[in-house]
């Protein structure tokens, strides 16, 4: 019983720390590579996070990453668990209307990935009666739901876009909805991924996709959403940005 | 490769969850004891507190509360903050798992202590009284040793169903070893097997548990009593 | 919160405008696990009392597993991990049971409430009074009048209190089920979360739906009780 009371004294003690102000908190969910995924020891990898870092150090504060799971990181930036999103986090309206975004980080187009041979286009009238899953949250759910899914499209929202993937490869799915890079590294570059592509062009959306991805910020935090705007022009200027950018990509992905 | 190099990680995932499990059992017990005494209590408004409690928590999915109370806790910290104009400060994730885990055990515990409490002989507590113990001493020294006997089965079901419930909290996001079994079963394309690992190292756990307790039961069961059959 | 009651409420309930979803998902997945499970586990626990030790072992061994492991990690084995195997997904008619989320969820679910009815079921013929067997005996029953007659119905009524209490965690079961991609209660309140971003509004409705189904199960379950088991009161 004793010991009890003091387990619930030491449990309380961790539960509570506050926020340091050399510290910078970044949301992100790493199942999504190449922006963000998790080495097999645990360790954090990825553009966002390679990205987050030097952004970190130009601001001369710690980086903390917390993970949260996609479609719960506006509510988790909004409830304080950190402090900015990092997270391929798209910039729309219906965000906007909850959040604070930087400036753009950077674009890439979102396509359809289906097995090899497979006829399907993304439109309505070819993905009628099929099964696409995209991830819960995202601006493809979005795109989806609203374009194909009235038309009878059966759309199917995962927690996380690997499991879209593993359930493309087992037969559940179709075809799944996601950017193009993702897809690539996720999927089509990885054994598993054999017999697998992208299935008809860029599908462009401005009003729904919006220009890119940002790092989302909470409204009131005009002072940190000032640094980080500056930091990030900072390393577009010294070359930061496109050492890290081809790191990862061929092409340029920095916004238009 | 010990486990395709994801071994190690699991053993820590499952050290992880057994963490919880223990802590959010230290939470529960404590909950169940002051809310079983609360039930019993002779004021009004403690029953009544005490039995919304356990109503309400057990008619809803612990799935279902842990999702509420774990992302509205912070959120609802915040607004409390907020109204007497101090800086909130951050809950710890894996606290508030166990605090929500432990919260939603509590109301079970309650239900256990109360019933080991009802079947405490009133020969006992009427003797404690006779000898002039005042109704602290007789709540340490009489019933709560006595109690806890009567209760150790239904604490120890209590604990099995925790220790599973604890593998829910990959959904929340913490990284306890469901999660890494899915990671570990998505790079490998080898799910089934690690799957497979992590119910061998949950059914381990739950019997080397069972063993545990029956041996606890063993040691701490009330001698055979007379009984007019 | 009207809003998104207006907006969600047929969701939470019965459809989505496309496919059943919400309550209507989660009633059927509870009385067809449900029921699979009772009528499965009462040969079962039949044999387990009754058989011999190389019929009852194998039972034992199904209880001890599946009430050993969490409900999760059983149908994540289900749903993903079958599916990764290449003899499942290449034979149709396995893949097509193991294809949908739902058969997946209804297996797991009534594998696992199975497991905890035939312990329930087993302890409760465990008890049966010496009396109501010698009494069918003396009147020279068969044995399988014996069972038909006296001991199966005798044991449904007793275990009704302890059934109705497993009734209650297969209701709090189904809220996995989302994981599998059904769309019970939960799934829509994840979606609702994900839609308006308010968290607690969309999972309170959640939970006031599934404490809505508890009444009303506990409500059930005691009217029966009150029939069957009036001899006790």
């Amino acid at each position: 019983m004793k010991k009890c009371l003091i387990g619930l004294m030491l449990v309380a003690s961790p539960l509570m720390t506050w926020g340091a102000s050399e510290e910078l908190r970044f949301g992100v969910d790493p199942t999504y590579p190449p922006f963000e995924s998790k080495r097999p020891d645990g360790s954090l990898t990825g553009f966002d996070i390679e990205l987050g870092e030097s952004l970190c150090s130009e601001l001369k504060r710690r980086c903390i990453w917390v993970e949260n799971a996609f479609d719960g990181m506006v509510s988790a930036l909004k409830g304080r668990k950190f402090d900015g999103i990092l997270s391929a986090l798209s910039i729309t309206e219906e965000r906007k209307a909850e959040i604070a975004f930087s400036n753009t980080l950077y674009d890439t187009p979102a396509r359809l990935v289906a097995p090899e041979g497979s006829a399907l286009q993304p439109t309505a009238e070819s993905l009628r009666g099929k099964r696409i899953g995209v991830q819960q949250g995202s601006v493809f759910e979005v795109y989806a739901k609203r374009m194909w899914g009235p038309k009878g499209v059966e759309i199917v929202p995962y927690q996380s876009s690997d499991l879209t993937y593993s359930d493309l490869i087992n037969g559940r799915l179709d075809a799944a909805f996601d950017d193009a890079i993702a897809v690539s590294e996720g999927l089509l570059k990885k054994p598993i991924g054999k017999g697998f592509g992208y299935a008809g062009e860029v599908v462009k959306s401005p009003e729904i996709f919006g220009p890119g991805t940002g790092i989302g910020l909470r409204k009131n935090d005009t002072a940190l959403a000032g640094e980080i705007n500056q930091a990030l022009e900072r390393i577009h200027r010294n070359g930061t940005y496109e050492r890290i950018a081809s790191k990862y990509f061929d092409f340029d992905i920095s916004p238009k | 490769m010990f486990l395709e190099g994801y071994g190690y990680l699991i053993l820590q995932g499952a050290w992880l969850t057994v963490q919880v499990a223990a802590w959010a059992a230290c939470v529960a017990i404590t909950l169940g004891l002051l809310g079983a005494l609360a039930k019993l209590s002779p004021l009004a408004p403690l029953r009544l507190v005490a039995t919304i409690y356990t109503t309400l928590v057990r008619s809803v999915p612990d799935l279902v509360l842990m999702l509420l109370i774990y992302y509205s806790a912070q959120i609802g910290l915040n607004q409390v903050a907020d109204a007497f104009g101090q800086e909130s400060f951050q809950l710890n994730p894996y606290g508030t798992a166990i605090g929500t885990l432990g919260f939603i055990y509590g109301a079970y515990c309650t239900e256990t202590f109360r019933g080991a409490f009802q079947a405490i002989a009133v020969g006992q507590l009427e003797a404690a009284r006779a000898y002039g113990m005042s109704h602290w001493q007789v709540l340490w020294r009489i019933r709560l040793p006595q109690m806890m006997r009567f209760a150790l089965p239904g604490i120890g079901n209590i604990w099995q169903v925790l220790l599973k419930s604890a593998g829910l909290i990959s959904l929340l996001g913490l990284n306890d070893m469901v999660q890494v079994a899915k990671q570990a079963g998505n790079a490998t394309s080898r799910q089934m097997f690690f799957y497979l690992v992590i119910a061998a190292i949950f059914l381990a756990f739950a019997v080397l548990s069972s063993l545990a307790l029956k041996h606890l039961e063993r040691r701490y069961s009330p001698e055979p009593q007379r009984r007019a059959s | 919160m009207i809003e998104i009651l207006k907006e969600f409420g047929p969701n939470f309930l019965w459809t989505d405008g496309y496919r059943w979803s919400g309550l209507s998902v989660t009633l059927w997945l509870l009385l067809t696990s449900a029921v699979i499970g009772l009528f499965a586990a009462i040969p079962l626990a039949l044999i387990r009392t009754y058989g011999s030790r190389w019929l009852a072992l194998p039972i034992q061994l199904y209880t001890l597993v599946f009430r050993g492991t969490p409900l999760f990690v059983q149908l994540l084995i289900i749903y993903s991990g079958l599916a990764s195997l290449s003899f499942i997904r290449e034979t149709p008619s396995l893949w097509w049971f193991f294809r949908d989320g739902m058969h997946c969820v209804i297996l797991a679910l009534a594998l696992n409430t199975c497991a905890y009815t035939i312990e329930i079921l087993a302890g409760v013929l465990r008890t049966t009074p010496r009396g109501e067997i010698e009494a069918a005996l003396a009147l020279g029953m068969t044995r399988s009048q014996l069972f038909i007659l006296v001991l199966i119905p005798s044991m449904l009524r007793r275990a009704l209190p302890a059934y109705s209490n497993e009734v209650i965690f297969v209701l709090h079961a189904t809220a996995i089920a989302f994981t599998a991609t059904v769309p019970d209660i939960l799934k829509i309140a994840g979606d609702v979360n994900a839609a308006t971003f308010k968290t607690f509004q969309a999972y309170g409705i959640a939970a006031l739906l599934y404490m809505l189904l508890a009444c009303a199960l506990v409500g059930i379950f005691r009217m029966a009780e009150r029939r069957l088991l009036a001899y006790q009161r």
